[in-house]
């Protein structure tokens, strides 16, 4: 099956445990392995753009859609067995100790 | 025969659905459509039966049936993956075909542990046990939870659009995963067991179908995992509170606390059987372990003053290391009052409701109500009872806090 890993800050996370592997390590590990399709970082939400389309009228907003705390820092798309495996990859990377990750199922257009 | 092939069938359907959803599950890998073929497989027993009588074997004839509907229904779609190929294969079984024992057993493990995975909501996890592993039907779980039968109807189905689309695994987890799991299957039980135990919405405080299932899912656990210790300290702990049923509420329904208790109405079969079970070494007790211990030195007393409160304090203060929730700090400070008095036990509750966001929890105040009590601070502990009635979710308990605000103010 294939998985978006959404690579999400935490603000309650702990910032002085340090982490069991590097981004680094976590990419070359899932990649040479055949598991990670792609990923990359994203830039903060300060350089996020929102469009909309209402009515013929295009509106172009600065920011998230959502003002949250928390933002997409990345994300990886992995292909791997079933849920469990994804939760395993997902628990390797460093941001499962420093943020989160929200694991997500693909739903390909037929 | 009619009433026959009604007992038949609910006989078949706590005990054999399981066996019929796992074995359509490992043929089609498909969690939904096994649910849907064995639902429709009673369907089919309740016209056939009635007609040709029960068969011997009814859920060796079920799970045929079952069968037959999946490999139908997987024909209908259309459906040309490998499904269908695996399936096809089993078509020129036997009509009646011998249940494979063997394998069966790790077929409902696996089940169990599917409903019980972690990325599932916990009232999803309790609802598609209820459905799969114990058989029942959706209004009966619905009537259990007090929701509407579309409410729990759709609560199942989302679960079991998640399981295929998320790809939860239906398989027993690897040794790594084991302990963790396995103490998320306890959880969905031992919920389930609490929730029959003291039903936090309506009028009636016991729900004693829903303990039944509680221990009868746990049984089958032990059967299917029996090596494994907590399981089994599991069902002292739940046979240690059953026991002690019918004691619990008086003829109108109303609560009669472990102190008042009528400990000759208390079910000494069960208690024997979870005292045979808590003879393992205390030491290696887990979380179940350790509350089935004390459970278990409540219940050893022959009345409530001979408790040994100071043993019980001392495996709060092992369960404290295990789960050091405000619950069980509260439960040590009522066992602190009891073995050292209660101006040290309302010292601990005090700091408590400082330290701890317990608010809205109304065994925090109806606590300290009857540890004022038992000090003679009436006009405190009448205040603290208004309190906890405002909070107490059931109305036996509501009945109860107002049966002691009434005496407090007399």
């Amino acid at each position: 099956m294939e998985y978006m890993l959404f690579i999400c800050t935490d603000s309650t996370a702990p910032t002085t445990e340090p982490t069991v592997h590097t981004i680094e390590e976590w990419v070359a590990e899932t990649t040479d392995g055949g598991t990670r399709r792609h990923g990359d970082r994203l830039r903060p939400a300060n350089d996020a753009t929102t469009v909309k389309l209402r009515g013929g009228r295009l509106s172009v907003t600065a920011g998230p859609f959502a003002e949250t705390t928390e933002w997409i820092a990345g994300y990886d798309v992995i292909e791997c067995g079933d849920l469990d495996a994804a939760i395993e990859i997902a628990a390797r990377h460093p941001m499962a100790q420093l943020g989160q990750i929200e694991i997500r199922p693909m739903w390909p257009i037929e | 025969m009619a009433d026959r092939v009604a007992d038949a069938i609910a006989r078949a359907s706590a005990e054999e659905t399981a066996r019929i959803i796992s074995t359509v599950i490992r043929m089609t890998g498909d969690f939904a459509l096994a649910e849907d073929c064995a639902q429709d497989a009673f369907v089919r027993a309740f016209s056939d039966w009635r007609k040709g009588g029960i068969p011997d074997n009814p859920g060796a004839w079920l799970t045929t049936v079952a069968k037959r509907r999946a490999i139908d229904l997987l024909r209908h779609a259309g459906a040309e993956d490998r499904a269908l190929r695996r399936v096809a294969v089993e078509e020129y079984e036997p009509v009646e075909p011998d249940p494979d024992i063997s394998g069966d057993f790790d077929d409902r493990l696996r089940l169990i542990f599917t409903c019980c995975h972690p990325a599932l909501p916990m009232d999803a996890r309790v609802a598609l046990t209820l459905r799969t592993v114990a058989g029942l039907t959706p209004a009966q779980i619905a009537r259990a939870f007090l929701v509407t039968e579309p409410a729990m109807e759709k609560r199942l189905v989302r679960a079991r659009a998640k399981i295929k689309h998320a790809g939860i695994p239906y398989r027993v987890p690897p040794p790594h995963l084991m302990p963790e799991r396995r103490d998320g299957v306890l959880a969905v039980l031992y919920l389930l067991f609490t929730e029959g135990y003291s039903a936090t919405g309506g009028a009636v405080l016991i729900r004693v179908p829903l303990l039944r299932e509680a221990i009868r899912l746990t049984r089958l656990l032990i059967e299917l995992m029996p090596d494994d210790d907590e399981v089994r300290a599991l069902l002292a702990l739940m046979l240690l509170h059953h026991a002690r049923t019918a004691a619990r509420t008086d003829a109108v329904g109303d609560i009669v606390t472990l102190e008042e208790q009528d400990r000759s109405l208390w079910d000494r079969d069960a208690i024997t059987e979870a005292l045979t079970i808590l003879r393992s070494p205390v030491p290696r007790a887990g979380r179940y372990g350790l509350q089935a211990h004390i459970a278990a030195c409540h219940l050893e007393a022959s009345d409530a003053a001979r408790t040994n409160f100071a043993r019980i304090v001392e495996l709060y203060d092992a369960l404290a290391v295990i789960d050091a929730s405000p619950i069980v700090e509260l439960n040590r400070a009522v066992a602190v009052a009891m073995s050292q008095g209660p101006v040290v036990g309302l010292a601990l509750i005090d700091e408590l409701v400082t330290s701890q966001g317990m608010d809205d929890y109304y065994l925090l105040p109806a606590t300290r109500a009857d540890l004022l009590r038992r000090m003679g601070r009436r006009t405190e502990a009448a205040t603290e009872y208004e309190k906890a009635l405002q909070l107490a979710p059931a109305e036996a308990e509501k009945r109860y806090l107002g049966r002691r605000l009434a005496e407090t103010r007399r």
